[in-house]
């Protein structure tokens, strides 16, 4: 087809596609679309029986985004920051606001090193982790880890193999210097 | 990637339940009741709820501004404890949670928290019109719920893309879709151009996001190493396949650092680029009637019922996309 103001001749027609499909077109007005228009201004209708909610309590003092003019009325309470991700990470919050890449760089390398802390604390209590239940790698057995990906094609095969690199690599690390450490105190 | 993810934190961010406690305040609902709850923590009152964004509630979110509050999706997020527990904190009860009602399944009432809802709402910032043609990247749950939802709006074609065999035959069969395997096209660009009329398609949802493949620079440096907030394969691979002047819509979800888009792309073919995170329950009305009219049923791209004291492996398994999976669900008790 040439380039000309026709629009591409259509393939299946109204009806076809109305005999084809549950529910083509039920949603072609655009009245009947939940999502439009974007905004409607309609407080009434949420359940909402306050002006503002009431406040939270605050029992340990709970980092925010300076983005934000005070700590908002309620928050969750799953993690509350500690240790040394936890100074990081305040610094984080304190410091910079969302606009800077500083303040997620920050958060990211908080959570490197929680994670980190956390499989240091695993190793010296009774319950150590266990990276091969608790990684879920066992499934690679019961949920066919080979039928599900050889001959099939899938790009992600390509870099399949770093991720037990990035899984692994603390405990690979750990490894090594529980090995060295084990040899050093030997040789004395 | 969302940064400030918690040793600690509960995950999970679509469930159902039974009301155990009430707090207070609490007027609509009472212990025993069965509620499905959005997967929104939001306010009811703030600017942006009393304008129906409630997943970009201004009250609820101290960590950022730049996002709303959701169950079990970091700090970032809120830091809210998520679903995937025996019990969990649900805050304003008489906003989110609705009492899940007396015909509808268990289980498209989970869907419904989620999946189901970013589908359809994904399929309506396309602001599709009558006889589009909408192209669906990822063939994942929210991608076969775009594409179904494209057909209620109108669609006159509808093609989903994904490298995943298995899922593009459910974009068939749920969907009524045509398929394209990303992997069987040297440039699947230059082939959605082809199919399309040289024109390029309407409407493109991204239905991928921050984990998308296709590129191998592209999702190393953003999926495995994390110097991206996403890898933007799937969204660039959109802006580049639709026709100028065309929507684009992202429900693929993306961290808060930079990714690689190729914004100049959508300025020069004049693109109206769409998204959010779902406002849930205002699709919800809605949706429960095209379920009762049996125009959609969610639980059919359910492949796997995990107990929850085997969700690690149900996470290798999703993730790893092993034994066919779809759309696993987790159990609390196992019955
Ligand atoms: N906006 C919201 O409110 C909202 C809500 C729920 C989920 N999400 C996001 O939607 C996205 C999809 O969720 P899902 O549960 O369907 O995930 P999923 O991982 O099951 O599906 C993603 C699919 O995309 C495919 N894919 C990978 N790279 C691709 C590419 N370049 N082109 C085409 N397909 C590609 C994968 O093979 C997979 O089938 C995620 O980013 C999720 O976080 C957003
Ligand atoms: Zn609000």
């Amino acid at each position: 087809m040439p380039y000309t103001a026709e629009a591409p001749t259509r393939r299946e027609s109204n009806e076809e596609l109305r005999a084809r499909i549950p529910g083509w077109g039920a949603d072609l007005d655009p009245a009947d679309r939940p999502a439009v228009p974007r905004e409607r201004f309609a407080p009434e209708v949420t359940g909402a029986h306050w002006d503002f909610p009431e406040r939270q309590e605050e029992r340990v003092p709970r980092e925010r985004s300076i983005e934000h003019r005070f700590l908002t009325p309620v928050f969750g309470t799953s993690a509350p920051l500690h240790g040394v991700s936890g100074a990081i990470r305040r610094f984080a919050y304190e410091k910079f606001g969302e606009g800077r890449a500083a303040h997620w760089l920050l958060l990211i390398a908080g959570d490197r090193v929680d994670a980190v802390g956390s499989h240091l604390r695993s190793v010296l209590t009774l319950r150590p982790d266990n990276p091969v239940t608790e990684t879920g790698v066992v499934s690679e057995l019961r949920r066919g880890g080979i039928r599900s990906r050889v001959g099939r094609g899938r790009a992600d095969v390509k870099h399949g193999w770093i991720d037990p690199l990035l899984i692994a690599g603390f405990w690979v690390f750990t490894g090594i210097v529980a090995v060295a450490v084990v040899r050093s105190i030997g040789k004395r | 990637m969302m940064p400030d993810t918690r040793v600690g934190t509960t995950f999970g961010h679509e469930f159902i339940g039974v009301v155990d406690q009430v707090g207070p305040s609490v007027q609509n609902l009472k212990a025993g009741d069965r509620v499905m709850v959005p997967f929104n923590v939001y306010c009811g009152s703030c600017y942006y709820c009393a304008r129906g964004l409630y997943s970009n509630c201004h009250n609820v979110n101290p960590n950022a501004t730049a996002v709303g509050g959701i169950y079990g999706y970091s700090h970032t997020c809120g830091g809210y404890d998520g679903g995937q527990a025996e019990y969990v904190r649900v805050p304003f009860a008489d906003v989110g949670p609705s009492i899940i009602p007396d015909w509808m399944d268990d289980e498209d009432a989970l869907l419904l928290t989620d999946a189901l809802a970013t589908g359809y709402f994904g399929a309506q910032l396309g602001d599709i019109v009558e006889g589009d043609t909408v192209v669906v990247f990822g063939a994942g749950p929210i991608g076969l719920y775009a594409a179904k939802s494209a057909w209620l709006m109108g669609a006159g074609r509808v093609i989903v893309v994904d490298q995943l065999d298995y899922r593009l035959e459910k974009a068939r069969t749920f969907a009524h879709a045509e398929t394209v395997n990303f992997n069987e096209h040297n440039d699947i660009v230059v082939h959605m151009k082809k199919t399309t009329d040289f024109l390029g398609a309407d409407v493109a949802i991204d239905a991928v996001g921050a984990e998308a493949d296709g590129n191998l620079t592209q999702h190393i440096t953003s999926a495995k190493l994390k110097l991206q907030g996403g890898s933007p394969v799937a969204l660039n691979w959109a802006i580049d396949s639709v026709r100028k002047g065309g929507t684009i819509s992202v429900m693929g979800a993306y961290g808060p650092i930079f990714s690689a888009v190729k914004f100049g792309d959508a300025m020069n073919k004049g693109l109206t680029l769409r998204m959010n995170q779902c406002p849930v329950k205002r699709q919800w009305p809605r949706l429960f009637e095209h379920i009762q009219n049996g125009y959609l049923k969610p639980n059919d791209i359910v492949t796997h019922r995990i107990p929850l004291e085997h969700i690690a492996e149900g996470y290798h398994m999703f993730s790893a996309k092993l034994d066919d999976c779809i759309k696993p669900i987790i159990v609390a008790e196992a019955s």
